[in-house]
């Protein structure tokens, strides 16, 4: 049996003047012990109303959960003393500093008075934070929030993390650095589910991946698996003049096995190939023929981006920005 | 190689087992530690210490200063007069910080945090209801010292003056339920605010508060006179020995049995909102 188990889960909303939302629909997921999920999805997809049936802040219409055989509908205080959970937004009192954040989730936990010090002064050491240990979080950045309200997750050193969005609004030097600790984590052996809307960040820190829409499980499989559901690799050019594009184009065509992408501006084009190595050898050869001058060239497995596209007719990305105008 | 049964954890420890929480023990651990929270908010805002010291300040030298020869309380001076209704007008407001904090606390994530933890399900309202006691005693303190600094005396026993502090702290106290419950349900601590504030002008200013209800005229009259808030600044007077001679203070049974009407009314607030609270927190995450 999985470590985390979830079956069959459905939650709906009824929102007042609006039509009801599916959060969760027949939503089935496993982790075994010791492995990473990446629970991949545009916003709305349900990833945080998984992670939150599972943290037992909400309850779902039908369906069940169980970490370690615990069910956690039941025994929801059971799964609270062995769960760690780190939310989409920095969960963590503003008006404490940070060794008080972490030591109030100790004596939460009931770890006792000494404990709980002892640990949040260790947690300050090891997440690098002794400059947030004894001033108000308020004023601190988003990746120093980020990583107090992470190492609260810690306090117990739980065998289950729960890491909902976890880099979500970062700077990319900040998610680098929250994802080295993350990665030092899981080689620890801990279980982790990870939601996230970043595909690389799937790609780089999970085992295996479930990619969710509309709260329905639409594929799951490892990295490499859902990359080669979309089929080959591809080859891609960007130019130096947008006036080679129609040449280019035809070159493209030849080796492609699926018509040539064009970017808005015309100067980045690519293809699906079969064999990678050779399109690629072929493209360049013709490239050079004609003369015509490149800024780069090179071959690419495909991107989750690409799996995202390919299973629901859309980019993740585009949902976000739609989303985010709303 | 681990010498634990237990699986290997993120830092490659074992896992602290946190204790059972079903003691008494655990639960006053908890509401401890969440006021706890809540002190360390107050000290570490300006804006709240400033808001309640000085606006209690304020408000004793505004109606002291500035009313007191305009208004003629026979049978006594309107500074001894008006203290009982600054008394409850600032205890009733400083209820309000538990709806907007606890909306303020769901909205930033933290209410998800403190419900992922092992803990009393009570303890985070039980902390909230007992900062805006905090705040509501420093009041106190300071809008005593400067009634005292105007002229305002007790008039009645040393015993029944902080029997009316009691009162008054206690029914502000029940009514911090109400607004916590309240600050879970609207969610957005602005709205709450404002909402606030639009209930309870009118329940304080329509009231015997500020004048006496007597010489209002008849639909404010009779609202006045079943405010619980006329009550509780009645039971306040009584207690502090501020009645003018000669009061009317109404006929409506509430007015008659003032001290009375407050304690069931304290009672019937808890009976009702500690258990409608707690049940709604237990359900309650962020969006």
């Amino acid at each position: 049996m999985a470590f985390i188990e979830a079956t069959d889960l459905v939650k709906t909303y009824n929102p007042k003047g609006a039509p009801v939302v599916r959060a969760l629909d027949g939503l089935s997921l496993e982790v075994p012990r010791g492995t990473v999920l990446g629970l991949l999805g545009p916003n709305g997809a349900g990833k945080t109303t998984t992670a939150k049936v599972l943290t037992t802040l909400i309850t779902p219409d039908s369906g069940s959960a169980a970490i370690d055989g615990i069910d956690v509908l039941r025994e929801p205080d059971r799964i609270r003393r062995m769960i760690g959970a780190s939310g989409q937004y920095a969960a963590v009192d503003e008006n404490l500093t940070g060794f008080e954040n972490l030591d109030m989730i100790g004596r939460l936990y009931h770890l006792g008075g000494r404990q709980s010090r002892a640990r949040a002064r260790e947690l300050i050491d090891l997440f690098d934070l002794s400059e947030a240990g004894n001033r108000p979080v308020k004023g601190f950045s988003g990746g120093m929030r980020r990583r107090i309200d992470l190492a609260g997750a810690l306090v117990i050193n739980p065998p289950v993390l729960f890491l909902d969005e976890p880099t979500t609004g970062l700077d990319p030097r900040s998610r680098l650095g929250l994802w080295d600790i993350i990665t030092s984590l899981v080689d620890g052996g801990t279980t982790v589910l990870l939601t996230t809307q970043y595909l690389e960040e799937a790609d780089r820190l999970a085992d295996d991946i479930v990619v969710i829409d509309e709260g329905k499980v639409i594929a799951r499989g490892t990295a490499d698996e859902l990359k080669s559901q979309v089929g080959g690799q591809r080859v891609e050019i960007s130019l130096v003049s947008g006036d080679d594009r129609d040449r280019a184009v035809e070159i493209l065509d030849r080796v492609g096995t699926t018509s040539t992408d064009v970017t808005a501006d015309g100067r980045t084009l690519s293809t699906t190939v079969a064999d990678g190595p050779a399109a690629l050898q072929q493209v360049l050869a013709d490239v050079r023929a004609l003369g015509i001058q490149l800024h780069d060239a090179g071959m690419q497995r495909p991107t989750l981006d690409d799996v995202f596209l390919t299973i629901t007719g859309r980019t993740a990305s585009h949902d976000d920005k739609e989303e985010a105008a709303a | 190689m681990t010498t634990t049964t237990r699986p290997t954890t993120a830092t490659g420890a074992p896992q602290l087992e946190p204790a059972p929480n079903n003691t008494l023990a655990t639960w006053f651990n908890d509401g401890w530690i969440t006021t706890r929270r809540n002190l360390i908010k107050i000290k570490r805002v300006p804006d709240i210490l400033v808001f309640t010291t000085l606006q209690p300040i304020m408000f004793v030298l505004l109606f002291s200063q500035v009313y007191a020869g305009s208004i003629d309380i026979p049978g006594s001076n309107y500074t001894e007069f008006i203290m009982a209704g600054i008394f409850a007008q600032t205890v009733v407001f400083g209820s309000t910080y538990s709806g907007s904090a606890m909306a303020q606390d769901l909205k930033e994530g933290i209410i998800d945090r403190f419900r992922t933890l092992p803990m009393s399900p009570s303890a985070v309202l039980i902390g909230r209801t007992n900062g805006d006691l905090f705040i509501n005693a420093l009041s106190f303190v300071v809008m005593i010292a400067t009634g005292l600094l105007v002229g305002w005396r007790v008039r009645s026993s040393i015993l029944e003056a902080v029997a009316g502090v009691a009162l008054l702290l206690l029914f502000a106290y029940a009514f911090s339920w109400v607004m916590a419950f309240l600050g879970m349900s609207v969610r957005s601590p602005e709205v709450i605010n404002n909402v606030s504030f639009l209930i309870l002008f009118p329940l304080t200013f329509i009231s015997n508060a500020f004048v006496p209800s007597e010489n209002l005229p008849t639909p404010l009259r009779v609202f006045a006179e079943w405010n619980p808030v006329s009550a509780l600044v009645l039971a306040a007077r009584q207690l502090f020995g501020n009645v003018p001679e000669g009061y009317q203070p109404g006929d409506s049974w509430p007015l008659q049995n003032p001290v009375l009407t407050v304690l069931i009314g304290v009672v019937v607030l808890l009976v009702v909102f500690v258990p409608l609270s707690i049940r709604k927190f237990r359900t309650i995450s962020s969006r």
